[in-house]
C-alpha cells in the first residue's frame, strides 16, 4: 500500500477540522485562536505542497512560500495587537472587547 | 507496507495529535509547546514529499521565529485562565458535528478522487535540478515582482509591530543628549533688572488699629 495524493489531502482536510473545532472551543482566548489559524494555514500548506510533488508543478511551492511569509507577518502584528490590549484593559477575553460595540 | 507509508502514518499521527492537544490544552504555553511540535511533523511530511527547501523554512522561520515570538508573548502577559476556560466544552457538540462533518466530506472526495500514485515524470529534456534550484528559478524570475512585494509586506510588518509596542515610559530619567546639545547659556540663565532700593509703599491707615488690637 503506497501513499497516495488522497492520503495527504485528507491528512490536511483533518487538520483544517481540527482547528476549526479549535476555534469554536476557544472562543475567549484570542491566544489560542492565532494558533488555530496558524494550524489552519499550516492546512492548506500541506495540500499545496502534496499537489506541487504529484502533479510535479513547482507553483505550488512558490504558494507555500508567499503564504508563510503572509502568514509570518500576520502573527507578528496579531501579537503586537495581543501585547498593546494586555496592556491596555489586562485581559485578551475575547467577550470583554465591546468598545466598537457601541 | 514499506517504510515510507510507516513513516507517513507515524508523522500524521504525531502532527493530528498535536494539533488536537493545540486545542484542548489547558495551559497556553503547553499550547505552544505542541504547535511547536505539530509544525516540527508537517515539516518531515514535506521532506518526504521532497520540498526540502520549504521543509527547512519551515523548521527555521516557524519554529525558530515566529514560534519563539508566540511563547514570548504567551510568557511575558500574565494570563488568568479561570475566566477564559468556563464553558469551554458548551459549544463542543456544534463543533464536533461541523468539524466531523468537513473531515468526513473531504476526506471521502479527495480520497476517492485523487488516487495518484506515484509523481508525474518530468518533462524530458528538462535538466534535472535540486528542489532549491528550482524554487529560486520561479522566484527569481516569473515570480520576481510578487517577491519584491513579499519583502515590502515583511518590512511593513516590522515596522508596524515596532510601531505599535513602542512606547516611552513615564518614569524614565534618560537624557536627549541632542537637546543638551542645543542648549545655550540664555536659555538657561536671564538676567532681569532689578532695582537696588524702591520706596516702600504707603501703609493704609485703616490697618493699623486692627493689627494693636489682636
Amino acid at each position: 500500500m503506497t501513499i497516495t495524493l488522497g492520503h495527504y489531502l485528507a491528512l490536511g482536510a483533518m487538520l483544517f477540522a481540527l482547528s476549526v473545532i479549535g476555534i469554536f472551543l476557544n472562543r475567549k482566548n484570542i491566544i489560542v485562536l492565532l494558533m488555530a489559524i496558524e494550524l489552519m494555514l499550516l492546512a492548506v500548506n500541506m495540500n499545496f505542497v502534496a499537489f506541487s510533488h504529484y502533479l510535479n508543478d513547482m507553483h505550488g511551492q512558490v504558494f507555500v512560500f508567499f503564504i508563510l511569509t503572509v502568514a509570518a507577518a500576520e502573527s507578528a502584528i496579531g501579537l503586537a495587537i495581543l501585547v498593546l490590549l494586555f496592556r491596555n484593559r489586562s485581559t485578551i477575553a475575547v467577550d470583554e472587547l465591546n468598545t466598537l460595540k457601541g | 507496507m514499506d517504510v515510507k507509508t510507516g513513516f507517513f502514518y507515524l508523522f500524521s499521527l504525531a502532527l493530528l495529535f498535536a494539533a488536537f492537544r493545540v486545542i484542548t490544552a489547558r495551559n497556553p504555553v503547553h499550547a505552544v509547546l505542541f504547535l511547536m511540535l505539530a509544525f516540527s511533523q508537517a515539516s518531515a511530511l514535506w521532506l518526504m514529499l521532497q520540498a526540502e527547501f520549504l521543509a527547512i523554512v519551515l523548521v527555521l522561520v516557524y519554529l525558530g521565529a515566529v514560534m519563539v515570538l508566540f511563547l514570548f508573548v504567551v510568557m511575558m502577559i500574565n494570563l488568568n485562565m479561570d475566566g477564559l476556560r468556563r464553558d469551554f466544552w458548551r459549544h463542543f457538540p456544534l463543533a464536533a458535528v461541523i468539524g466531523v462533518v468537513i473531515a468526513l466530506k473531504m476526506a471521502y472526495v479527495l480520497l476517492g478522487g485523487f488516487r495518484v500514485t506515484t509523481a508525474v515524470a518530468p518533462v524530458p529534456g528538462a535538466e534535472a535540478v535540486s528542489n532549491t534550484q528550482a524554487l529560486g528559478y520561479l522566484l527569481y524570475t516569473q515570480y520576481l515582482y510578487p517577491l519584491e512585494i513579499a519583502a515590502v509586506i515583511l518590512v511593513v510588518a516590522m515596522i508596524a509591530a515596532i510601531a505599535l509596542t513602542l512606547r516611552r515610559r513615564k518614569d524614565t530619567k534618560a537624557i536627549d543628549p541632542s537637546q543638551q546639545i542645543r542648549v545655550r547659556a540664555r536659555d538657561r540663565m536671564t538676567i532681569v533688572q532689578v532695582a537696588a532700593t524702591r520706596p516702600a509703599p504707603a501703609a493704609p491707615a485703616e490697618s493699623a488699629p486692627v493689627e494693636t488690637k489682636a
